[in-house]
């Protein structure tokens, strides 16, 4: 996984709430057996026509926001299924931070397992992000993870929480995996003892 | 001793161990494993040189991709994507030694159907699976819910996952349900008060008369749902009727091990002091058969009611109402039973069971569907099939003008070949009205199995309690 550090891009308003997984990559291109390769796809039936023709209207379609790093979005961001596939499509496209003011819980996981920082702010700061990200390429934000600090393009900065495990993992670029596996022997303990106590299971 | 509740007393049990922030490892008892999420965890395996750590708790079955339709049987899947992922899933249950239940076993069915048919499923335990409808299991007083691949990879490898704990929140059903009003309804009603948010954060008990009336049918549908209310998972306590549905299945405990289970069971409940971070009490009798208008499963109304206006809602809601409502192709002000359907849908994960193709029985038996109308059941398992056939459900259905299919998710999500075509209307026992669900262009209102029966007869939505 690609380390995060610091991200400066254009941010990309998309106000709409409740984004769901299937918006962001429809399920006729979830039988892919590889994780890379589905930029081409995000937000599928939103930015093209049938036939394939850009929706001219669609943010990220727009000459300012084609390469967007950053997404403003709104309330309840990445609702629906569990599919990986939509951070998958989200990096892969070059997006590397989303802010709302909430996400769906699995969706949220799923973009720190992949280099994707989702950060959490009140309705006051989101709707001053989206100003900011409406200014086309002059959108640019900062988002340094190690302060916990966002800039905005006239210079004003915001503050964000983020879980310090989860923190640690995308500013290391590290595999969680490899994390657990070194707790094996507590994990082997757990399993001795609780096998003993619930021989059913 | 602190009174815990029922998510406190699994998550305690299965602790390994809590760092100072709360990032906590949980053991996990039951992975289960489709075709669509699961291909690149074993890649990962494979390509990092690991083992699945426990293939004996590890279940794996197709259902999303499969085609549903009779020719299947001869083994062609005729997308070409489609029989890679299925052709992946039977190697890597192969190759990593995992229970597995191939296209052409009867028992093969949707992954949340046959977890508790063949009695992988049982209470208290934690359960997984790439698939945010897992929340299923919560039926049986597990702790059980979606994740993504990566975490497939990690509980793969290590049988664990790592999280942080949840919220409590209760969700009391009081009293009784008023005729033609079922599991579905209460799930819809729930989701349509709380929003597709308002569970973010935390996990849902469902409780009180009306639950503990439910079969483990219904309840399954309940707790299929609470994703869509944004919970991490859904749980009922379990009880004589859990005890009764578990016994005897295939992986159920048997003899002795099946006492010293039900001892242990018999303390999965919610202490009487516990306390509920949230809670919400709906009566039973002010449940109505509910149906979606929009295209989130918030969008839920009682069927006597009329299309809102984007007017009626305030915030974001009011464009994204607008959004809906164009998509849709509805209009606001018109009553919901004006709006006239030419699919039904009856299947999947959260009305894909027995009970539920019976209920479309009782309503349909002797009678035609609408002409013209499309109208497709398909069982959560081939054993669900072989059930209705036996009891003579599936020649009413048949004989009632339903297409009759094999097992699998098929129209709820639109992988496999049965999908709606732009600006076609379905009533659909599913769990999603999002965009596009069912197919591009598609349109989708989620009813429960009664009402989808309803409107498959008289061509548009309808209130069951009139027929």
């Amino acid at each position: 996984m690609e380390k995060f550090t610091k991200v400066t891009g254009v941010a990309a308003p998309m106000p709409l709430i409740n984004i769901d997984t299937d918006m962001i990559i429809p399920k006729l291109f979830l039988k892919t057996i590889k994780r890379s390769g589905l930029g081409k796809n995000l937000f599928d039936e939103m930015r093209f026509n049938e036939d394939g023709s850009e929706i001219s209207d669609f943010v990220l379609n727009q000459p300012a926001y084609r390469n967007a790093e950053i997404i403003v979005a709104g309330d309840n961001f990445g609702c629906g299924s569990s599919r990986e596939h939509a951070p998958w499509a989200l990096l892969d496209f070059g997006i590397r931070v989303v802010i709302s003011t909430s996400f769906a819980d699995i969706f949220f996981n799923n973009c720190f397992k992949n280099g994707i920082l989702p950060i959490i702010l009140p309705q006051e700061d989101v709707d001053k992000l989206m100003d900011d990200a409406g200014r086309g390429a002059n959108a640019v934000v900062t988002i340094d993870l190690e302060n916990q600090i966002i800039t905005g393009p006239d210079g004003g900065k915001i503050e964000f929480t983020v879980d310090a495990f989860k923190k640690h993992c995308l500013q290391n670029g590290l595999d969680d995996i490899g994390l657990t596996m070194q707790k094996s022997d507590a994990i082997d303990a757990f399993e001795k003892q609780y096998g003993a106590e619930t021989p059913w299971v | 001793m602190t009174a815990k509740t029922l998510y406190d007393k699994i998550w305690d049990a299965h602790l390994i161990s809590e760092d100072e922030d709360g990032t906590s490892l949980l053991y996990i008892d039951r992975h289960l494993v489709h075709e669509v999420t699961s291909p690149q965890a074993f890649e990962g395996l494979r390509a990092s040189g690991r083992k699945v750590h426990a293939p004996d708790k590890t279940i794996a079955v197709p259902d999303h991709n499969v085609p549903t339709t009779l020719d299947r049987v001869d083994g062609v899947v005729k997308n070409e994507e489609s029989r890679i992922q299925l052709e992946a899933l039977d190697k890597n249950a192969r190759d990593f030694g995992v229970h597995y239940y191939p296209v052409d076993d009867v028992r093969q069915g949707v992954v949340h159907i046959i977890g508790p048919e063949q009695g992988w499923t049982l209470p208290g335990m934690t359960i997984v699976c790439g698939d945010s409808h897992t929340a299923t299991h919560g039926a049986f007083g597990s702790l059980a819910h979606g994740i993504g691949t990566s975490e497939v990879e990690h509980v793969l490898a290590t049988q664990t996952l790592i999280q942080t704990k949840s919220k409590n929140m209760k969700v009391e059903i009081t009293g009784k349900l008023s005729a033609g009003v079922t599991a579905k309804d209460i799930t819809m009603t729930v989701i349509g008060l709380t929003g597709t948010a308002g569970g973010t954060g935390y996990v849902i008990e469902y409780c009180g008369e009306a639950i503990r009336d439910l079969s483990m049918e219904g309840r399954m549908t309940v707790c299929n749902m609470a994703i869509e209310g944004g919970a991490r998972a859904g749980l009922i306590a379990p009880d004589e009727t859990t005890f009764e549905y578990v016994k005897g299945r295939p992986h159920a405990p048997k003899g002795g091990l099946w006492e010293l289970a039900m001892e242990a069971w018999k303390n999965l409940y919610t202490d009487e002091d516990a306390h509920f971070d949230k809670v919400l009490t709906i009566k039973g009798e002010d449940i109505a058969p509910a149906v979606t208008w929009g295209t989130s499963p918030e969008d839920v109304l009682p069927i006597t009611g009329i299309v809102p206006s984007p007017e009626d809602f305030e915030g974001g809601k009011v464009d994204a109402v607008k959004r809906s409502l164009e998509y849709m192709g509805l209009t606001s002000g018109m009553k919901l039973t004006d709006i006239q359907i030419d699919t039904v849908f009856v299947g999947s994960c959260t009305n894909g069971r027995i009970e539920d193709f019976r209920a479309v029985a009782d309503i349909v038996k002797g009678k035609k569907i609408k002409e013209g109308m499309r109208a497709i059941v398909v069982p959560g398992s081939g054993l669900v099939r072989a059930q209705a056939e036996e009891e003579g459900v599936a020649q009413i259905l048949i004989d009632a003008g339903f297409e009759w299919r094999l097992a699998g998710c098929s129209m709820c999500l639109a992988m496999n070949p049965d999908k709606l075509e732009a600006g076609e209307r379905c009533a659909a026992t599913t769990n999603r009205n999002f965009e596009g669900r069912q197919g591009r262009g598609g349109r989708t209102h989620l009813v429960s199995p009664a009402m989808a029966a309803a409107a498959a007869l008289t061509g548009h939505l309808t209130d069951v309690r009139d027929l």
